[in-house]
């Protein structure tokens, strides 16, 4: 019989993490798709030396991106969190950084003042590394990023009279995802937008963790709906109702 | 550096000139900025298919209230309102769809564009970080590359230059450049003027314009519909 992958609140979750562990983080950057309790269950464990890898990282604490502007939703939270509390020692991500600079992201503070190394990958190029680890590939070519900074020191090919770049697989410790809805066995139900990089990271990761509003019993979920397998998953927690985070 | 012979358009109006070179029916990725203001500015009767890096297709226009659906988000952070014909997708097929060549048309910002029609817009190199997303894979990648910006920096140094000083996004990569004084299409053969604002000859944009500019043919003043 599959194992129930539930697990009862958000510090057990995420309790067996070790200081220097990369840790994925689903959704695209804005609210919808971020696995907030999960983050914020994280830095609550205090270990530290963390290498972050998302995708827009960092911006909606100081521009309100991808959060609703009115009352009924909490003030924003993001990635940016594990470099103002001293957690995180690097972030692999695309996009690191808002246009201003005032106030100054946690992100580019960190990076500033010396603390945080910050690595910027074009974002196909980021999601594809993190769907090749998942899916048994150590490299590939791609064409993005030929003639750019981000070409330095990798291996340039032609195919068919076209440059392509060398990228290599990029897998993770930890994988925070965010769905709407599990399943005991850890099949996955997304909505809308909030997919973007957790269907890929769960795969990538060695152990997936996902953050849903309901789990259901196994048939509660349409087996033609199911976007992530539970074969990828290994813990789920749900929200209290009522979570004012959306 | 002499007073303008007029004034420029606003960003506003670089935007509804830009809108006129999107092809009804055509999926289209636009970026942040003056890009972004495109899709309000359509001509009568054109219809795009919008596709946004975050995983979706087929939006149309977002909801002004502030008060959308977190779970349904452009790249820019906006709320889209849903409409038929619309899909949700990850992010890899997001990026499949941009590599594997289905975007008809981006319209990107720019910091500065070479003759060669290289492309730096995602980095000061004076602030030392800066952020990608995804520039590079619509740079290199969408069928037809514009980009919409101010023709000029603050100071008015020319953004259109011999050769890029900022880190590039791609090289050899934008078609058409739609700015506060000029419509330029990029070819093998150069750069051409196609269009300049009102009261801008082609002298008046050349003086601020590094490569060398090739008068079109059919040049004349910039089209706003």
């Amino acid at each position: 019989m599959p194992p129930n992958k539930t697990i009862v609140n958000f510090k057990d979750a995420v309790a067996d993490i070790p200081d220097g562990a990369s840790i994925m983080i689903g959704g695209f950057g804005g609210a919808g798709g971020q696995p907030t309790r999960l983050m914020l269950a994280l830095r609550d464990l205090g270990v530290s030396d963390l290498t972050i890898i998302g995708n827009v990282a960092g911006i909606s604490a100081t521009t309100h991106y991808g959060w609703r502007e009115g009352p009924r939703d909490p003030k924003p939270v993001d990635q940016g969190m594990f470099f103002a509390s001293g957690q995180a020692r690097k972030i692999i991500c695309s996009f690191p950084v808002p246009g201003t600079t005032n106030p100054l992201s946690e992100i580019e503070k960190a990076w500033r003042e010396g603390k945080a190394e910050v690595e910027i990958v074009p974002q196909g190029t980021l999601i594809e590394q993190i769907r090749a680890a998942g899916a048994g590939i150590p490299a590939f070519y791609t064409p993005t990023g030929v003639g750019t900074p981000v070409a330095k020191g990798k291996e340039n090919r032609e195919f068919e009279g076209r440059a392509y770049l060398l990228e290599h697989a990029l897998p993770g410790d930890y994988a925070f995802v965010r769905a709407q809805k599990a399943d005991t066995h850890g099949n996955l139900q997304y909505v809308g937008t909030s997919r973007a990089f957790g269907p890929a990271m769960a795969k990538a990761a060695k152990i997936t963790i996902v953050e849903v509003d309901e789990i259901v019993e196994p048939g509660g979920i349409d087996a033609e709906r199911v976007g992530t397998l539970g074969a990828y998953v290994d813990r789920i927690v749900q929200r209290e109702p009522g979570d004012p985070y959306p | 550096m002499t007073a303008d012979p007029a004034p420029r358009l606003s960003r506003t109006d670089i935007a509804r000139r830009t809108a006129l070179d999107l092809p009804d029916g055509g999926i289209v990725n636009l970026g942040i900025g003056i890009p972004a203001l495109c899709s309000d500015l359509l001509p009568e009767g054109v219809e795009l298919r919008y596709h946004a890096e975050n995983g979706i297709l087929g939006f149309t226009e977002m909801d002004t209230k502030f008060d959308g659906d977190p779970n349904i988000m452009d790249a820019g952070g906006n709320f889209p309102k849903l409409v038929p014909g619309m899909a949700f997708f990850d992010s890899v097929e997001s990026f499949d769809l941009i590599r594997g060549g289905y975007i008809d048309v981006t319209v990107l910002g720019g910091l500065q564009i070479s003759g060669e029609g290289d492309l730096a817009n995602w980095m000061i190199p004076k602030r030392g970080i800066g952020s990608i997303g995804g520039a590079m894979d619509l740079a290199a990648n969408a069928k037809r590359v514009i980009v919409a910006m101010e023709h000029t920096t603050r100071d008015n140094k020319p953004k259109i230059v011999n050769q890029c000083s900022f880190p590039l996004t791609a090289s050899n990569c934008v078609d058409e450049i739609v700015t506060d004084i000029a419509v330029i299409k990029i070819t093998a053969e150069g750069l051409f003027l196609m269009e300049a604002a009102s009261g801008w000859s082609p002298e008046d944009v050349q003086a601020i314009t590094e490569p060398e500019l090739i008068i079109s043919e059919g040049f004349g003043p910039i089209r706003t519909g």
